[in-house]
């Protein structure tokens, strides 16, 4: 960070914490940016004269007579077309020893959409993989997170959609993301030639975690210099917020505020939706869509973080390894698009939301089954065929590694609907099952 | 001349006033940064310092700023042009704002000075006036909005003049009263009163005793609510709180729908945004949004500004109350409303109660709760709040402070389920285990016995105690398995089930089996039950299931179609030849 000149220096540190120092100065701004002995920190109280600052990468080494410079701004992003294809660190300073960017410099964190110029959003964001297009399909101006455990691919998941999903621009915010991780990324998208449509921000592992509190806000304001200075349909990935969330509680525990659940700070619902809720399908045509990571810890989601995130975004995906066909699916029953409706048979078949509801249906008939089963007793017919429809379900739709367009996943419902179920256990709309199902629906059960 | 003061200290939101002058609890000040202005409430008085809360981001405040006190609480601007607009939680105009992004301290106006209304009189030159008292009337939209003696008003007056029908702009003076001092006051069609003080200008509040319909079967078949009624509905996130908040200003029965949306995605008001101004109401032909008001303080919004929101909506409803209508107002989350309490609490270093949120929770969710209700004017006349609220228990779990404080408050209780909303069991209300406290009311029984049916009330506890032991039938079959109990219980099971597809779940989507009227709720209710006490012959267990589902899924097939139409008339007959097959004939 530069510092123009004829800025005050101040010497006397009154205090230091682990994460903070305070002392007095004249004329700070809430939120105002400083430097302490060269590291960035931000004003987080004020009393009278007396200014606390959080150091983001952490107060080791600062003495009482430290300089501290004060930068008159809160965070900044320089924003323009020379974003494109280039990595940047949790203070938007390039890591990939390009030049600075010049453009536009902009407060990180802006001020919200006003919620009655905001669009419905309406364009359907196609993945090839069917436990998303069929069973949870994805809208532009969505918010929705993968849930997963941390030994889940929920990366390589994650790159797959972005590198299908025709968006034209994709930001990166990486958290907490390990070096290989890292590296996973850069490759992907070098290989798939798409590193001009790509922006990153990463703090690694082996950066300060207080600092990924920056990687959000710098990731959405790049994303919205893009959705509205040109109008683009823009793609915010987000990994890990879980990293994000741990961070925060890092930093309100050591301002001594009174944890809630899972010492985790009150705020914790506020600060995660405002990040959220930059989603958004602009009026002029722009869209924000953010795809996000939430690991969990042993598949537990009433955890404050899975949970406040849960009710925060437009549903959840869920990676979950099938133990019975040996792969990773999208688990039908946690997972949920809750813009699906927008979408699904108005922009794709008509017979869609019966499918698709049908085949869930079934597919818990099988779990119930397979219950019955563990306990020992005997199953029915009708439990042998869920069963096997269950595991076929799994194999041709919710493995993540199909990729069929929305038609072929619909067809193949069918098929495995009509192998496996008579119409009455189907039990969906008439017309659909004769036009659809290509069944008769008054034929011998 | 009104206080000043000086920002001494700022956290987040809260920050800290020095002060010239008297201040007073909730008052509100403006802090009168270089470009803008930022509207905030006190929170707390200690000494020289004031604590207010601002309803922005403080992002660039310096202490030293100067503060202006108005010397008034935050107060709801009331009179004709509320419906139909689209508010912040402090009732400015979001469609007045310009651009895209919201700007910090753009205060725009609730309602248009210049618009002309077409005023007529109602009381006359020498009528004795209270509080409340209906002065005249403008036609806002389809409804007829009564202009009223100010809620602040207090005694009587003797109107000394009154205004012709013609047009009037809402501050121009349409009365003059005379108080017994013989001190004239004139009146406006525009008043202002304070939001967090109940509106009490009426006669009475007896216990609410009429139903409520809302096409919504698991709710006016087997919870129901009555016009001026409390109810809540708890339950883990992605479970349908939304949904069924939607469905129900969609399709209650109610002149108004207030909606406050409190602290959650922007896109769902969005969504309501987009739908309401297309969507026809059944009941008028007129569109959804001409009976509906909206206050918006999403997620993303200020978080101060979402507890005053809830209270900026009621007191909208209470308004509009008094005019003799039927107001059903929701919230979507109250929890929402909670955290923004408790995160102000825990940076004002209170005692914390449970979970972190203040002590006094309970008392200011079951305070806000008693601000519903079903009253008689003075006129004689009847107006009602329904409340419903959502909550958001964090992890799911019932058992936390603000579901708790909740349940104590509010009379109906829908608990949305996590197993019922995984298995797409929609609306995912647990049946058995949520309440309508009014089914126990003799009034409410009453009421229904003369305008519905003498068995409603009976059939609703018939068809709980079904689901009750379907319940039980379904564990025994789990632990003794398919072979291991009587046929009978794979009976029990198969008809609860009936009655949790046909009754219980609909379809929210479906033109048709969104919304289903109390005549035809009637009828498929008599269809069910008859089917429930018929006596079926089965040779072994494994008929059971498969028959059952062939009667639910003509059953299905009839819930969406037209009532009484050709294809229902079809389904129903093609049931009767299924239930013949299996008919048990007793000799
Ligand atoms: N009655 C219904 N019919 C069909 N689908 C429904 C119904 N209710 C809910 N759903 C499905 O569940 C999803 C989540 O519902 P909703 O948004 O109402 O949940 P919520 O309880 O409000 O969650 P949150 O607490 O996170 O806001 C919907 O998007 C829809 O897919
Ligand atoms: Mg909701």
């Amino acid at each position: 960070m530069k510092t123009t000149a004829f800025q005050k220096i101040y010497i006397k540190i009154e205090n230091i914490t682990k994460a903070t120092c305070s002392l007095h100065a004249q004329g700070v701004g809430y939120e105002e940016l400083a430097i302490v002995n060269g590291r960035l920190a931000q004003v987080v109280k004020i009393q009278g004269s007396l200014i606390t600052l959080q150091i983001f990468s952490g107060t080791e080494g600062i003495s009482t007579n430290s300089e501290v410079i004060f930068l008159g701004h809160s965070p900044k992003l320089s924003v323009s077309e020379e974003l494109s294809g280039r990595f940047f660190n949790a203070y938007g300073l390039p890591i990939d020893d390009g030049p600075d960017v010049d453009g536009k410099v902009v407060e990180i964190g802006g001020p919200s959409v006003n919620p009655v110029r905001r669009k419905q959003p309406s364009e359907l964001i196609a993945t090839g993989i069917a436990g998303i297009d069929l069973n949870n399909t994805l809208v532009t101006g969505q918010k929705i997170p993968f849930f997963a455990d941390p030994d889940q691919p929920f990366n390589q998941v994650m790159a797959m959609v972005a590198l299908r999903a025709k968006a034209d621009k994709i930001i990166l915010g990486g958290m907490g993301l390990t070096n290989d991780d890292y590296l996973f990324f850069k490759n992907i998208f070098e290989n798939a030639g798409v590193l001009d449509r790509i922006t990153s921000f990463v703090n690694t592992t082996e950066d300060p975690p207080v600092e990924r509190l920056l990687i959000p806000d710098m990731a959405l304001t790049a994303a919205e210099y893009f959705a509205v200075e040109q109008n683009k349909n823009v793609l915010v990935l987000l990994t890990d917020m879980t990293l994000y969330a741990d961070a925060l509680s890092i930093v309100s525990n050591r301002m001594d505020q009174i944890p809630s659940k899972d010492s985790m700070p009150g705020s914790l619902y506020s600060d995660l939706a405002r990040l959220y809720e930059k989603a958004v399908q602009f009026p002029s045509g722009g869209s924000i869509t953010i795809i996000a990571v939430t690991t969990l810890s042993g598949g537990d989601i009433t955890h404050a973080i899975p949970d406040n995130t849960g009710y925060i975004t437009e549903g959840q995906l869920f990676l979950r390894k099938d133990s019975d066909i040996g792969k990773v699916i999208i688990d039908p029953f946690r997972s949920l698009s809750r813009l699906k409706q927008l979408v699904i048979g108005t922009k794709t078949r008509e017979d869609h939301p019966q499918v698709m509801n049908a085949s869930i249906r079934l597919y818990a008939d099988a779990a119930n089954a397979k219950t019955k089963l563990e306990n020992g007793f005997d199953l029915t017919d009708y439990d042998e065929r869920s069963l096997k429809f269950a595991k076929k379900y799994s194999e041709r739709l919710l493995a993540i590694d199909i990729n069929i367009d929305i038609d072929e996943m619909l067809d193949t419902a069918w098929d495995l609907l009509n192998q496996h179920f008579s119409v009455s256990e189907i039990g969906i709309k008439t017309e659909l099952i004769e036009k659809y199902g290509k069944r008769k629906v008054n034929e011998i059960e | 001349m009104n206080t000043k003061g000086k920002v001494a200290g700022v956290i987040a939101n809260l920050v800290t006033v020095e002060v010239n002058g008297p201040v007073s609890q909730n008052e509100i000040c403006y802090i009168k940064m270089s470009d803008v202005k930022l509207m905030a409430e006190v929170i707390r008085i200690n000494g020289k310092n004031t604590y207010v809360q601002v309803f922005e981001s403080t992002r660039g405040l310096k202490p030293g700023t100067e503060v202006d006190f108005t010397g008034h609480m935050l107060e709801a601007t009331l009179g004709p042009g509320i419906l139909s607009k689209n508010y912040d939680g402090l009732q400015h105009d979001l469609d007045k704002m310009d651009g895209v992004f919201l700007k910090k301290g753009d205060y725009t106006p609730a309602l248009e000075d210049d618009k002309r209304w077409e005023f007529k009189p109602i009381a006359k030159i020498g009528d004795t006036v209270i509080a409340a008292s209906w002065l005249g009337e403008v036609k806002e939209k389809w409804m007829p909005h009564k202009i009223m003696v100010p809620f602040k008003f207090k005694g009587s007056y003797t109107v000394k003049s009154i205004v012709e029908q013609g047009e009037y702009k809402i501050n121009d003076t349409i009365a003059v009263l005379v108080d017994t001092e013989n001190n004239e006051v004139s009146v406006s069609m525009v008043q202002k009163w304070p939001v967090k003080i109940p509106i009490k200008a009426y006669e009475k509040k007896p216990r609410p005793f009429k139903l409520m319909e809302t096409g919504i079967r698991v709710i006016d078949s087997l919870i129901p609510i009555v016009e001026g009624g409390t109810g809540f509905i708890p339950g883990p996130f992605g479970t349908g709180k939304t949904v069924l908040q939607h469905s129900l200003s969609k399709q209650a029965d109610a002149d108004m729908i207030v909606v406050a949306a409190c602290g959650e995605r922007a896109n769902e008001v969005v969504e309501i945004f987009a739908e309401f101004p297309e969507l026809d109401d059944p009941r008028t032909g007129r569109k959804l949004m001409e009976r509906t008001t909206i206050i918006a303080n999403t997620s993303n919004m200020p978080v101060a500004a979402r507890e005053a929101s809830v209270y900026t909506a009621m007191t909208i409803a209470e308004y509009y109350r008094s005019m003799g209508l039927k107001i059903l107002l929701l919230a979507d989350s109250t929890s929402r409303w909670a955290q923004a309490l408790r995160e102000m609490s825990n940076r004002m270093e209170e005692l914390p109660g449970p979970d972190a949120f203040p002590m006094d929770l309970p008392a200011i969710v079951s305070n806000f709760y008693a601000r519903a209700g079903f009253v008689y004017l003075n006129n004689g006349k009847t107006g009602s709040v329904t409340f419903i609220g959502t909550v958001s228990p964090a992890g799911g779990n019932l058992k936390e402070p603000v579901t708790e404080s909740t349940k104590k408050a509010a009379r109906c209780f829908y608990a949305l389920s996590q197993d019922r909303a995984d298995s797409k069991r929609y609306p995912a209300i647990e049946a058995v285990d949520s309440y309508s406290k009014y089914l126990e009311y003799p009034e409410f029984q009453e009421y229904i016995k003369e305008s519905i049916s003498t068995d409603w009330v009976e059939n609703i506890l018939s068809a709980k105690n079904i689901l009750v032991k379907g319940r039980e039938a379904y564990e025994q079959i789990n632990i003794l398995g398919d072979d291991g109990v009587p046929l009978d219980y794979h009976q029990a099971f198969w008809k609860s089930e009936l009655i949790d597809f046909i009754i219980l779940q609909q379809d929210a989507f479906d033109d048709i089996d969104s919304s289903t009227s109390i005549e035809r709720q009637q009828y498929m209710m008599n269809k069910v039950l008859d089917v429930y006490n018929t006596n079926f012959k089965f040779e072994t267990f494994e008929e059971v299931n498969p028959y059952f589902k062939r009667i639910i899924n003509v059953f299905k097939q009839m819930n969406y179609s037209e009532y009484k139409l050709e294809q229902f008339s079809k389904f129903e007959n093609e049931l009767q030849d299924i239930i013949q097959e299996k008919l048990m004939i007793v000799e």
